[in-house]
């Protein structure tokens, strides 16, 4: 059976959909109208095709990580090596996709929201390309502790601008970029940087990050001659994941497992996990999905020693794939997230985002189950030069208490 | 039937209503029953109580902050519908108008909350982040409890929308006079006054128009063809400012009637 969602509304099951006040209904049915025009636009896909080769390096390399392999005593790790595109991470795919697209409507200035500080430098960076202005919007408590991305963006041209209400990370720099589009529409695109928010982005953002799967299961193929037993990714919003996954929803024999932030634990109530905790239900950001909340629906807030997965909610066809069965979610807190960051820059020379690190400490203890005839992806969905001084700092603060 | 339908029919070729906007709970629980009586003696024809959300995405400052005072002196939506079973105890003639964003209501249910709302003496609810497109489930439960479902209207909204949200809603349209967030300061009176002469022309219910109405001057303006002026953000600063909570009523009280008194006969477009 081939997979079809979501809806012509964006609904994937009950979740998706567009939960937003009035003033941004009609620009985003001008944002679905001119996508869907530039999705069927031979010279538009031409256009990112050449990009995604030019600029940003792709195809990004499948690799097989043998002292991994070796180390978790099981199953061949590949991994997808979304952390030598340029700019460090998986996010560039989708804003080279939307800068192109507000080119084309028209529009002379991007906004965007950011956590880690990579879709923020993905966005600055195509604005700079482009001579386009570039507006992030990143929590104070993000700035703080992803300051080599702040300066990134701001060398690239971009405002950066602290978010200081609420929780003061992800969250509240998504509402606060979309309280700037709400004012700016006309001359605004919102380039949002997961599978989430109001439809039409959970679906573009989806089509845009879609080739990281594309690419490695024709390159797993020529490598194995046969499909991959798994795929592993962590899962803030999601688009990392969606993106490896896609190409792979019509495999059924592909296991597809994605990686939340339980943070200090999920007992503890201080993760990042909605999916895994299975925390209920909610809308926020424009759409339904898994969501945090208290017995109120006041949003909860979230902990991960990642930036990137530190979010209450998830994107909406997570949520789906989930109900679904199609895929699995499990979570990892921060000690294992740490211990695999070190782990694979010790034995393999790369040093992965402390997101990533989600779904290589997942991949390790998979590989062990599933035994050494079996072969999995991980997607290395950024590199960990951002959090060389958050590692440092937490693990200061951990040898100063014990 | 409707005391939001009432009171617009006894105001109609008359003046324009004049609706204020308060966050329930703020600064405490204690201070918004008096505070929507003081509405009453001021003038208020109808009451718009805020439901806080602690993200409240198309709320300025002024009422993001309102809001994170409410939540952090206890407020809930339970909390916020027993402040207007309380206020009904001694007014049973001003309507009164819940706003808030959708996951409160989604996660205590819909049909709970509604009937929660036709228990206490609410009469009309408008959810800012839920559109008619998502909102089927949610009007059949408020119709069944008998509450008025309002949508908004903004700039950005085409002529084949308003005929969909005109088809949803009950009680009267609410209308967003600028692109933004609540207490925005770049309103342009000339371009909502022929907005809204469109609007009229498919709409069988009453206009209010809110946001970026911040003093007496505007109000009368936004009076001379609005069925309803709708003032938030300029009143929850009013709150923020007092000294004490009694302060703050008195000083809210004081600014809603010039509000009022700026809204004279012979305003109102709909007779």
């Amino acid at each position: 059976m081939s997979y079809e969602q979501p809806d012509e509304r964006g609904h994937f099951g009950p979740y998706g959909g567009r939960f937003v006040a009035e003033t941004l209904m009609g620009p985003l049915a001008d944002l679905e109208r001119a996508y869907r025009e530039a999705r069927g636009d031979p010279a538009f896909q031409a256009e990112l095709a050449a990009d995604f080769r030019d600029y940003v390096g792709r195809p990004s390399p499948l690799y097989l990580a043998e002292r991994l392999t070796a180390h978790a005593r099981g199953a061949r790790i590949y991994l997808k090596r979304e952390d030598l595109n340029h700019t460090g991470a998986h996010k560039v795919n989708n804003t080279i996709g939307q800068a192109l697209l507000a080119r084309r409507m028209g529009k002379k200035r991007l906004i965007a929201e950011t956590g880690a500080g990579q879709h923020g430098v993905a966005t600055a960076t195509v604005a700079a390309r482009l001579g386009l202005s570039c507006v992030v919007y990143m929590g104070a408590e993000d700035i703080a502790r992803q300051a080599p991305n702040v300066r990134r963006m701001r060398l690239l041209g971009a405002e950066v601008v602290s978010v200081t209400l609420g929780s003061r990370t992800l969250k509240d720099a998504m509402n606060e970029a979309m309280r700037d589009w709400a004012t700016t529409v006309d001359e605004t695109f919102y380039v949002i940087g997961t599978v989430s928010g109001p439809h039409p982005y959970p679906t573009m953002v989806r089509d845009f990050q879609a080739v990281i799967g594309q690419e490695a299961r024709r390159q797993f193929l020529e490598r194995e001659g046969r499909l991959p037993h798994a795929l592993v990714a962590c899962v803030g919003g999601g688009s990392n994941a969606i993106g490896l996954f896609h190409a792979f929803l019509d495999d059924a024999a592909v296991a597809l497992y994605g990686v939340e932030a339980a943070g200090k634990g999920l007992a503890s109530g201080r993760h990042a996990a909605p999916l895994t905790a299975d925390s209920g239900r909610g809308v926020l950001h424009g759409a339904r999905s898994y969501l945090m909340f208290d017995e109120d629906g006041q949003i909860r807030d979230t902990h991960s020693i990642s930036a990137g997965l530190d979010y209450p909610g998830v994107g909406p066809e997570h949520a789906w794939l989930k109900d679904s069965g199609r895929a699995r979610y499990v979570a990892v807190d921060d000690e294992e997230a740490l211990a695999a960051f070190h782990t694979l820059t010790r034995l393999e020379g790369i040093l992965p985002a402390l997101e990533s690190s989600h779904a290589l400490a997942y991949a390790q203890t998979l590989a062990a189950r599933l035994g050494p005839e079996a072969a999995l992806i991980v997607n290395l969905s950024g590199r960990g030069d951002k959090d060389v001084e958050t590692v440092a700092a937490y693990e200061g603060a951990s040898t100063c208490r014990a | 039937m409707s005391r939001i339908k009432d009171t617009f029919a006894a105001l109609a070729g008359t003046r324009a209503a004049l609706i204020p906007f308060i966050t329930g709970g703020d600064p405490t629980l204690s201070a918004t029953v008096p505070l929507m009586h003081a509405l009453v003696r001021a003038g208020a024809d109808l009451i718009e109580v805020g439901m806080p959300f602690s993200d409240p995405m198309a709320d300025g400052p002024a009422i993001q902050m309102a809001h994170q005072r409410a939540l952090a002196a206890g407020a809930t939506t339970r909390a916020i519908i027993d402040l207007v079973a309380a206020f009904r105890r001694d007014d049973t003639r001003t309507p009164v108008i819940l706003m808030g964003y959708v996951n409160p209501v989604e996660v205590m249910g819909y049909g709970v909350f509604a009937r929660a709302c036709q228990t206490a003496g609410v009469d009309g609810v408008l959810l800012v982040d839920m559109p008619p497109e998502e909102a089927v489930e949610w009007r059949a439960e408020a119709s069944r409890a008998g509450l008025d479902t309002i949508f908004l209207l903004s700039p950005t909204t085409s002529v084949e929308r308003l005929a969909v949200i005109g088809a949803a809603s009950t009680g009267f349209l609410y209308y967003v006079a600028l692109k933004g967030v609540t207490g925005a300061s770049h309103l342009n009176v000339a371009e909502v006054a022929a907005r809204l002469a469109i609007v009229r022309k498919s709409a069988a219910l009453p206009v209010g128009v809110g946001f970026g109405i911040r003093d007496a001057r505007s109000a009368a303006e936004v009076g001379r063809f609005a069925d309803a002026v709708i003032v938030g953000s300029a009143i929850v600063e009013k709150m923020a400012a007092g000294t004490s909570t009694e302060a703050a009523i008195a000083g809210t009280e004081a600014f809603v009637r010039d509000l009022r008194a700026a809204l004279v006969r012979g305003g109102g477009a709909r007779s």
